[in-house]
Protein backbone atom coordinates (compact mmCIF):
# COMPACT_ATOMS: atom_id res chain seq x y z
CA UNK A 1 0.00 0.00 0.00
CA UNK A 2 1.17 3.44 -0.73
CA UNK A 3 0.55 6.57 1.50
CA UNK A 4 0.92 9.88 0.16
CA UNK A 5 0.97 12.77 3.01
CA UNK A 6 0.85 16.14 1.90
CA UNK A 7 3.98 17.68 2.91
CA UNK A 8 5.33 21.46 2.86
CA UNK A 9 8.89 20.36 2.50
CA UNK A 10 10.75 17.05 0.44
CA UNK A 11 10.64 15.27 4.11
CA UNK A 12 9.51 13.25 6.62
CA UNK A 13 10.13 15.97 8.93
CA UNK A 14 8.51 18.54 7.27
CA UNK A 15 4.98 20.15 8.38
CA UNK A 16 2.53 18.86 7.21
CA UNK A 17 0.13 20.75 4.70
CA UNK A 18 -3.32 20.99 5.24
CA UNK A 19 -3.94 22.00 1.44
CA UNK A 20 -4.40 19.47 -0.62
CA UNK A 21 -4.35 21.10 -4.38
CA UNK A 22 -1.86 23.23 -3.39
CA UNK A 23 0.32 21.19 -1.47
CA UNK A 24 3.78 21.86 -2.72
CA UNK A 25 4.87 18.03 -1.70
CA UNK A 26 3.51 14.91 -1.06
CA UNK A 27 5.94 12.33 0.92
CA UNK A 28 5.02 8.87 0.24
CA UNK A 29 5.22 5.74 2.72
CA UNK A 30 4.39 2.16 2.50
CA UNK A 31 2.57 0.58 5.46
CA UNK A 32 5.42 -0.07 7.56
CA UNK A 33 6.20 3.84 7.76
CA UNK A 34 9.64 3.49 5.15
CA UNK A 35 9.56 6.53 3.03
CA UNK A 36 9.45 5.19 -0.79
CA UNK A 37 9.57 8.35 -2.87
CA UNK A 38 8.38 12.34 -2.32
CA UNK A 39 6.69 14.03 -5.09
CA UNK A 40 7.30 17.22 -6.32
CA UNK A 41 3.65 18.30 -7.05
CA UNK A 42 3.74 20.44 -10.31
CA UNK A 43 -0.19 20.52 -10.25
CA UNK A 44 -0.20 23.21 -7.31
CA UNK A 45 1.01 25.83 -9.62
CA UNK A 46 -1.90 25.41 -12.24
CA UNK A 47 -3.75 28.36 -12.63
CA UNK A 48 -7.32 26.11 -11.88
CA UNK A 49 -7.86 22.82 -11.62
CA UNK A 50 -5.41 22.27 -9.21
CA UNK A 51 -6.84 19.43 -7.00
CA UNK A 52 -7.50 17.79 -10.03
CA UNK A 53 -3.67 18.06 -11.51
CA UNK A 54 -2.83 16.92 -8.40
CA UNK A 55 -4.61 13.64 -8.15
CA UNK A 56 -3.50 12.99 -11.76
CA UNK A 57 0.07 13.23 -10.36
CA UNK A 58 -1.06 10.57 -7.31
CA UNK A 59 -2.70 8.38 -9.73
CA UNK A 60 0.56 8.47 -11.78
CA UNK A 61 2.44 7.02 -8.56
CA UNK A 62 0.32 4.66 -7.58
CA UNK A 63 -1.16 6.26 -4.27
CA UNK A 64 -3.63 4.35 -2.86
CA UNK A 65 -3.92 6.81 0.45
CA UNK A 66 -3.77 10.25 1.24
CA UNK A 67 -3.45 12.12 4.26
CA UNK A 68 -4.58 15.61 4.03
CA UNK A 69 -6.74 18.36 5.53
CA UNK A 70 -8.97 20.61 3.00
CA UNK A 71 -10.33 19.08 -0.44
CA UNK A 72 -12.32 20.94 -2.46
CA UNK A 73 -14.84 19.73 -4.38
CA UNK A 74 -13.57 18.68 -7.88
CA UNK A 75 -10.88 17.24 -6.18
CA UNK A 76 -12.70 14.74 -4.05
CA UNK A 77 -14.25 13.90 -7.09
CA UNK A 78 -11.29 13.08 -8.83
CA UNK A 79 -9.85 11.16 -6.22
CA UNK A 80 -12.84 8.65 -5.08
CA UNK A 81 -13.09 8.22 -9.12
CA UNK A 82 -9.44 7.24 -8.79
CA UNK A 83 -10.24 4.83 -5.84
CA UNK A 84 -8.31 6.64 -3.52
CA UNK A 85 -8.62 7.05 -0.27
CA UNK A 86 -8.81 10.15 1.48
CA UNK A 87 -8.28 11.11 5.22
CA UNK A 88 -8.10 14.30 6.90
CA UNK A 89 -6.61 15.99 10.04
CA UNK A 90 -2.94 16.23 9.19
CA UNK A 91 -0.84 16.73 12.65
CA UNK A 92 2.02 19.31 12.40
CA UNK A 93 4.04 17.05 10.63
CA UNK A 94 4.74 14.62 7.86
CA UNK A 95 5.48 11.77 10.30
CA UNK A 96 3.10 13.00 12.93
CA UNK A 97 0.42 12.51 10.15
CA UNK A 98 1.24 9.25 9.54
CA UNK A 99 1.39 7.91 13.01
CA UNK A 100 -2.19 9.77 13.53
CA UNK A 101 -3.42 7.40 10.52
CA UNK A 102 -2.14 4.23 11.67
CA UNK A 103 -3.41 4.49 15.35
CA UNK A 104 -6.99 5.42 13.55
CA UNK A 105 -6.72 9.08 14.47
CA UNK A 106 -7.64 10.66 11.16
CA UNK A 107 -11.11 11.63 9.42
CA UNK A 108 -11.97 9.86 6.14
CA UNK A 109 -13.47 11.75 3.38
CA UNK A 110 -16.28 11.37 0.89
CA UNK A 111 -17.76 15.07 0.15
CA UNK A 112 -15.57 17.88 -0.11
CA UNK A 113 -14.70 19.73 3.20
CA UNK A 114 -13.29 22.99 1.30
CA UNK A 115 -14.71 25.34 -1.11
CA UNK A 116 -13.20 25.51 -4.91
CA UNK A 117 -9.98 27.69 -4.85
CA UNK A 118 -9.98 28.02 -1.23
CA UNK A 119 -6.54 26.32 -1.23
CA UNK A 120 -5.17 29.74 -2.98
CA UNK A 121 -5.89 32.01 -0.21
CA UNK A 122 -3.42 32.80 3.02
CA UNK A 123 -1.86 29.20 4.69
CA UNK A 124 -3.37 28.20 7.22
CA UNK A 125 -2.17 25.04 9.24
CA UNK A 126 -4.18 22.53 11.71
CA UNK A 127 -1.78 21.95 14.67
CA UNK A 128 -2.89 19.18 16.66
CA UNK B 1 -16.24 53.23 -37.24
CA UNK B 2 -16.09 50.73 -34.08
CA UNK B 3 -14.90 52.41 -30.50
CA UNK B 4 -14.73 50.39 -27.76
CA UNK B 5 -14.99 51.57 -24.10
CA UNK B 6 -12.52 49.87 -21.35
CA UNK B 7 -10.77 50.85 -18.49
CA UNK B 8 -8.32 48.94 -16.12
CA UNK B 9 -10.44 49.78 -13.01
CA UNK B 10 -13.36 49.03 -12.71
CA UNK B 11 -16.49 51.53 -11.65
CA UNK B 12 -14.84 54.16 -13.69
CA UNK B 13 -17.84 54.61 -15.63
CA UNK B 14 -17.67 53.06 -18.85
CA UNK B 15 -21.31 52.23 -19.20
CA UNK B 16 -21.94 55.79 -18.91
CA UNK B 17 -19.68 56.90 -21.40
CA UNK B 18 -20.82 54.00 -23.79
CA UNK B 19 -24.49 54.76 -23.60
CA UNK B 20 -23.63 58.43 -23.69
CA UNK B 21 -22.06 58.42 -26.71
CA UNK B 22 -24.49 55.95 -28.09
CA UNK B 23 -27.48 58.48 -27.34
CA UNK B 24 -25.17 61.34 -28.92
CA UNK B 25 -24.71 59.84 -32.12
CA UNK B 26 -28.34 57.92 -32.94
CA UNK B 27 -29.01 61.13 -34.41
CA UNK B 28 -26.01 61.51 -36.39
CA UNK B 29 -25.63 57.55 -37.98
CA UNK B 30 -26.80 54.11 -37.63
CA UNK B 31 -25.41 53.09 -33.75
CA UNK B 32 -25.01 49.55 -32.83
CA UNK B 33 -24.38 49.25 -28.91
CA UNK B 34 -22.48 45.76 -28.00
CA UNK B 35 -22.73 45.10 -24.12
CA UNK B 36 -19.40 43.31 -24.08
CA UNK B 37 -19.79 43.10 -20.05
CA UNK B 38 -21.16 39.74 -20.59
CA UNK B 39 -20.96 38.88 -16.32
CA UNK B 40 -22.37 42.04 -15.34
CA UNK B 41 -24.11 43.70 -18.61
CA UNK B 42 -26.25 46.71 -17.49
CA UNK B 43 -25.83 48.76 -20.89
CA UNK B 44 -29.63 48.41 -20.75
CA UNK B 45 -29.91 50.26 -17.60
CA UNK B 46 -29.53 53.02 -19.58
CA UNK B 47 -30.85 52.24 -22.92
CA UNK B 48 -34.26 50.05 -22.46
CA UNK B 49 -33.75 48.16 -25.11
CA UNK B 50 -36.65 45.72 -26.78
CA UNK B 51 -35.01 42.15 -27.24
CA UNK B 52 -36.87 40.57 -30.49
CA UNK B 53 -34.26 37.24 -30.28
CA UNK B 54 -31.72 34.92 -28.53
CA UNK B 55 -29.08 33.19 -29.85
CA UNK B 56 -27.19 30.24 -27.30
CA UNK B 57 -23.81 30.38 -27.53
CA UNK B 58 -22.11 27.21 -27.01
CA UNK B 59 -18.33 25.76 -26.55
CA UNK B 60 -17.16 22.03 -27.58
CA UNK B 61 -16.23 20.38 -24.40
CA UNK B 62 -14.64 16.97 -25.13
CA UNK B 63 -16.78 13.78 -24.80
CA UNK B 64 -14.73 10.68 -25.01
CA UNK B 65 -15.45 7.39 -26.36
CA UNK B 66 -14.52 4.77 -23.80
CA UNK B 67 -14.65 2.16 -26.30
CA UNK B 68 -11.90 3.67 -28.28
CA UNK B 69 -10.29 5.34 -25.19
CA UNK B 70 -6.93 3.56 -24.54
CA UNK B 71 -6.31 5.52 -21.33
CA UNK B 72 -2.78 6.32 -22.60
CA UNK B 73 -3.22 10.03 -20.83
CA UNK B 74 -2.13 12.32 -23.42
CA UNK B 75 -5.47 14.27 -23.23
CA UNK B 76 -5.04 15.50 -19.48
CA UNK B 77 -1.42 15.83 -19.97
CA UNK B 78 -1.98 18.62 -23.10
CA UNK B 79 -5.06 20.49 -21.16
CA UNK B 80 -3.50 23.32 -19.80
CA UNK B 81 -6.91 23.58 -17.78
CA UNK B 82 -6.27 20.41 -16.31
CA UNK B 83 -10.06 19.32 -17.28
CA UNK B 84 -9.57 15.76 -18.04
CA UNK B 85 -8.38 13.21 -15.49
CA UNK B 86 -7.34 9.69 -16.14
CA UNK B 87 -8.70 7.87 -13.08
CA UNK B 88 -8.76 3.89 -12.76
CA UNK B 89 -10.50 2.60 -16.05
CA UNK B 90 -12.01 5.85 -17.19
CA UNK B 91 -11.26 9.84 -18.31
CA UNK B 92 -13.09 12.14 -16.57
CA UNK B 93 -14.10 15.40 -17.96
CA UNK B 94 -14.37 18.63 -15.84
CA UNK B 95 -16.51 20.58 -18.64
CA UNK B 96 -16.56 23.69 -16.06
CA UNK B 97 -12.70 23.83 -16.63
CA UNK B 98 -12.83 23.55 -20.05
CA UNK B 99 -12.09 26.62 -22.46
CA UNK B 100 -13.06 24.46 -25.63
CA UNK B 101 -9.71 24.90 -27.48
CA UNK B 102 -10.10 21.25 -28.84
CA UNK B 103 -6.48 20.35 -27.90
CA UNK B 104 -7.66 17.05 -26.43
CA UNK B 105 -9.10 16.32 -29.48
CA UNK B 106 -6.52 17.01 -31.72
CA UNK B 107 -3.54 15.12 -29.63
CA UNK B 108 -5.95 11.74 -29.16
CA UNK B 109 -3.75 9.49 -30.92
CA UNK B 110 -6.77 7.06 -31.19
CA UNK B 111 -9.27 9.54 -32.19
CA UNK B 112 -11.89 8.76 -28.80
CA UNK B 113 -12.46 12.17 -28.16
CA UNK B 114 -15.81 13.74 -29.93
CA UNK B 115 -16.85 17.77 -29.69
CA UNK B 116 -19.67 17.72 -27.62
CA UNK B 117 -21.99 21.50 -27.11
CA UNK B 118 -21.93 22.89 -23.57
CA UNK B 119 -24.36 26.70 -23.57
CA UNK B 120 -22.31 29.14 -21.83
CA UNK B 121 -24.59 31.84 -22.53
CA UNK B 122 -26.92 34.05 -24.67
CA UNK B 123 -26.70 36.69 -27.01
CA UNK B 124 -29.61 39.05 -27.17
CA UNK B 125 -30.40 41.56 -29.69
CA UNK B 126 -32.90 44.23 -29.65
CA UNK B 127 -33.83 47.85 -30.35
CA UNK B 128 -33.32 50.77 -28.43
CA UNK B 129 -35.17 53.67 -30.34
CA UNK B 130 -32.95 54.11 -33.16
CA UNK B 131 -30.34 52.20 -31.60
CA UNK B 132 -29.16 48.48 -32.24
CA UNK B 133 -28.65 46.77 -29.01
CA UNK B 134 -26.89 43.71 -28.63
CA UNK B 135 -25.85 41.84 -25.26
CA UNK B 136 -24.17 38.79 -24.20
CA UNK B 137 -25.33 36.91 -20.99
CA UNK B 138 -23.00 34.10 -19.21
CA UNK B 139 -24.78 31.17 -18.04
CA UNK B 140 -24.42 31.19 -14.14
CA UNK B 141 -21.30 29.11 -13.38
CA UNK B 142 -19.84 29.55 -16.49
CA UNK B 143 -16.02 30.85 -15.97
CA UNK B 144 -15.31 31.19 -19.78
CA UNK B 145 -16.51 34.33 -21.31
CA UNK B 146 -14.14 34.78 -24.27
CA UNK B 147 -16.10 33.04 -26.76
CA UNK B 148 -19.22 34.68 -25.80
CA UNK B 149 -17.92 38.14 -25.97
CA UNK B 150 -16.92 37.05 -29.61
CA UNK B 151 -20.57 36.05 -30.36
CA UNK B 152 -21.51 39.28 -29.19
CA UNK B 153 -18.78 41.22 -31.34
CA UNK B 154 -20.16 39.61 -34.66
CA UNK B 155 -23.05 41.73 -34.39
CA UNK B 156 -21.95 45.11 -36.29
CA UNK B 157 -24.20 46.33 -38.19
CA UNK B 158 -23.24 47.35 -41.86
CA UNK B 159 -21.19 50.01 -41.35
CA UNK B 160 -22.30 52.75 -39.08
CA UNK B 161 -20.96 53.36 -35.80
CA UNK B 162 -20.12 50.43 -33.43
CA UNK B 163 -19.91 51.10 -29.30
CA UNK B 164 -18.57 48.36 -27.34
CA UNK B 165 -19.15 48.51 -23.69
CA UNK B 166 -15.89 46.03 -22.35
CA UNK B 167 -16.07 44.25 -19.42
CA UNK B 168 -13.17 45.96 -16.77
CA UNK B 169 -9.56 44.81 -16.29
CA UNK B 170 -7.35 43.51 -18.33
CA UNK B 171 -7.41 39.78 -19.12
CA UNK B 172 -8.97 37.76 -22.09
CA UNK B 173 -12.84 38.79 -22.04
CA UNK B 174 -11.86 42.85 -22.31
CA UNK B 175 -8.93 41.60 -25.11
CA UNK B 176 -11.65 39.74 -26.86
CA UNK B 177 -14.05 43.20 -26.58
CA UNK B 178 -11.11 45.54 -27.65
CA UNK B 179 -9.12 43.82 -30.35
CA UNK B 180 -10.09 45.00 -33.91
CA UNK B 181 -11.70 48.00 -32.60
CA UNK B 182 -10.60 51.25 -34.61
CA UNK B 183 -10.38 52.91 -31.51
CA UNK B 184 -10.47 52.54 -27.47
CA UNK B 185 -11.51 55.36 -25.35
CA UNK B 186 -9.78 54.40 -21.82
CA UNK B 187 -12.37 55.71 -18.86
CA UNK B 188 -10.78 56.55 -15.44
CA UNK B 189 -11.18 58.56 -12.80
CA UNK B 190 -7.97 60.61 -11.10
CA UNK B 191 -6.92 58.58 -8.12
CA UNK B 192 -4.26 55.83 -7.72
CA UNK B 193 -6.16 53.36 -7.79
CA UNK B 194 -7.14 54.62 -11.61
CA UNK B 195 -4.20 55.62 -12.68
CA UNK B 196 -2.00 52.18 -11.79
CA UNK B 197 -5.20 50.16 -13.86
CA UNK B 198 -5.24 52.95 -16.76
CA UNK B 199 -1.62 51.93 -17.24
CA UNK B 200 -2.17 48.35 -17.25
CA UNK B 201 -5.05 49.17 -19.66
CA UNK B 202 -2.87 51.39 -22.10
CA UNK B 203 -0.15 48.99 -22.15
CA UNK B 204 -2.53 46.12 -23.36
CA UNK B 205 -4.29 48.49 -25.96
CA UNK B 206 -0.61 49.20 -26.95
CA UNK B 207 -0.09 45.88 -27.61
CA UNK B 208 -3.49 45.04 -29.24
CA UNK B 209 -2.23 48.02 -31.76
CA UNK B 210 -5.62 49.87 -30.96
CA UNK B 211 -5.08 53.17 -30.69
CA UNK B 212 -6.42 55.27 -27.67
CA UNK B 213 -7.26 57.98 -25.41
CA UNK B 214 -8.45 58.81 -22.08
CA UNK B 215 -11.72 59.90 -20.62
CA UNK B 216 -11.27 61.42 -16.99
CA UNK B 217 -14.40 60.96 -15.25
CA UNK B 218 -14.87 62.13 -11.67
CA UNK B 219 -12.29 65.06 -12.57
CA UNK B 220 -11.37 67.51 -9.72
CA UNK B 221 -9.86 70.62 -9.65
CA UNK B 222 -5.79 69.99 -8.39
CA UNK B 223 -6.21 66.38 -8.71
CA UNK B 224 -3.75 66.40 -11.68
CA UNK B 225 -2.35 62.33 -11.95
CA UNK B 226 -3.59 61.23 -14.77
CA UNK B 227 -3.20 64.30 -16.91
CA UNK B 228 0.45 64.19 -15.41
CA UNK B 229 0.61 60.51 -16.74
CA UNK B 230 -1.11 61.25 -20.27
CA UNK B 231 1.61 64.31 -20.92
CA UNK B 232 4.24 61.71 -20.29
CA UNK B 233 2.93 58.86 -22.65
CA UNK B 234 1.79 61.51 -25.30
CA UNK B 235 -1.72 60.19 -25.10
CA UNK B 236 -4.54 62.70 -25.50
CA UNK B 237 -7.31 63.51 -22.44
CA UNK B 238 -10.54 63.72 -24.76
CA UNK B 239 -12.61 64.85 -21.81
CA UNK B 240 -13.59 65.34 -18.54
CA UNK B 241 -16.50 64.44 -16.45
CA UNK B 242 -16.29 66.20 -13.45
CA UNK B 243 -17.21 64.81 -10.09
CA UNK B 244 -20.89 65.94 -9.36
CA UNK B 245 -23.46 64.79 -6.81
CA UNK B 246 -26.46 66.09 -9.85
CA UNK B 247 -24.49 63.60 -12.51
CA UNK B 248 -23.98 60.31 -9.62
CA UNK B 249 -28.27 61.39 -8.81
CA UNK B 250 -29.05 60.64 -12.68
CA UNK B 251 -27.03 57.81 -12.97
CA UNK B 252 -28.74 56.00 -9.94
CA UNK B 253 -31.69 56.63 -11.57
CA UNK B 254 -30.61 55.33 -14.78
CA UNK B 255 -30.69 58.06 -16.84
CA UNK B 256 -27.48 58.46 -19.02
CA UNK B 257 -25.19 61.48 -19.08
CA UNK B 258 -26.62 62.61 -22.83
CA UNK B 259 -30.21 62.34 -22.16
CA UNK B 260 -29.52 64.38 -18.91
CA UNK B 261 -28.17 67.50 -20.23
CA UNK B 262 -27.97 68.86 -23.70
CA UNK B 263 -24.29 70.27 -23.27
CA UNK B 264 -23.31 66.67 -22.80
CA UNK B 265 -25.56 65.39 -25.13
CA UNK B 266 -23.20 67.89 -27.48
CA UNK B 267 -19.72 67.03 -26.03
CA UNK B 268 -20.27 62.98 -26.59
CA UNK B 269 -20.54 64.14 -30.29
CA UNK B 270 -17.80 66.69 -30.14
CA UNK B 271 -15.83 63.91 -28.69
CA UNK B 272 -16.99 61.37 -31.35
CA UNK B 273 -15.53 64.11 -34.01
CA UNK B 274 -11.69 64.25 -32.48
CA UNK B 275 -11.91 60.23 -32.15
CA UNK B 276 -12.38 60.08 -35.91
CA UNK B 277 -9.56 62.80 -36.58
CA UNK B 278 -6.99 61.03 -34.44
CA UNK B 279 -7.84 57.48 -36.17
CA UNK B 280 -7.49 59.05 -39.54
CA UNK B 281 -4.50 60.50 -38.27
CA UNK B 282 -3.36 57.68 -37.28
CA UNK B 283 -3.98 55.75 -40.18
CA UNK B 284 -2.36 58.20 -42.24
CA UNK B 285 0.85 57.72 -40.56
CA UNK B 286 0.56 54.08 -40.64
CA UNK B 287 0.34 54.22 -44.70
CA UNK B 288 3.41 56.58 -44.49
CA UNK B 289 5.70 53.87 -42.66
Amino acid sequence: MRIAVGASGPSKDAPAEERFGRCAYFVVFDENGNVLETINNEGAASAEGAGIRTTQILLDHNVNVVLTGRVGPKAINALLAGGVAVYTGVADTVSGTLENYKKGLMQPLAVPNARQHSGKGPEKRVVK
Amino acid sequence: MIISVASGKGGTGKTTVATSMALALQACDHVTFLDCDVEEPNGHIFLNPEFTETENIYIEVPKIDPGKCNLCGRCAEVCAFNALLVAGEAVITFPELCHGCGGCRYFCPVGAISPEPKQIGTVERGVAGRLAFVRGRLEVGAALSPPLVDAVRKNRGPGGITIVDAPPGTSCPVIHSVRGTDFCLLVTEPTPFGLNDLDLAVQMVRSLGVPCGVLINRAREGWGIIEKYCRQEGITVMMKIPLSQEIAEAYSRGVSLAKFDRGWNDAFKQLYREIGGLVANERSHCNQR
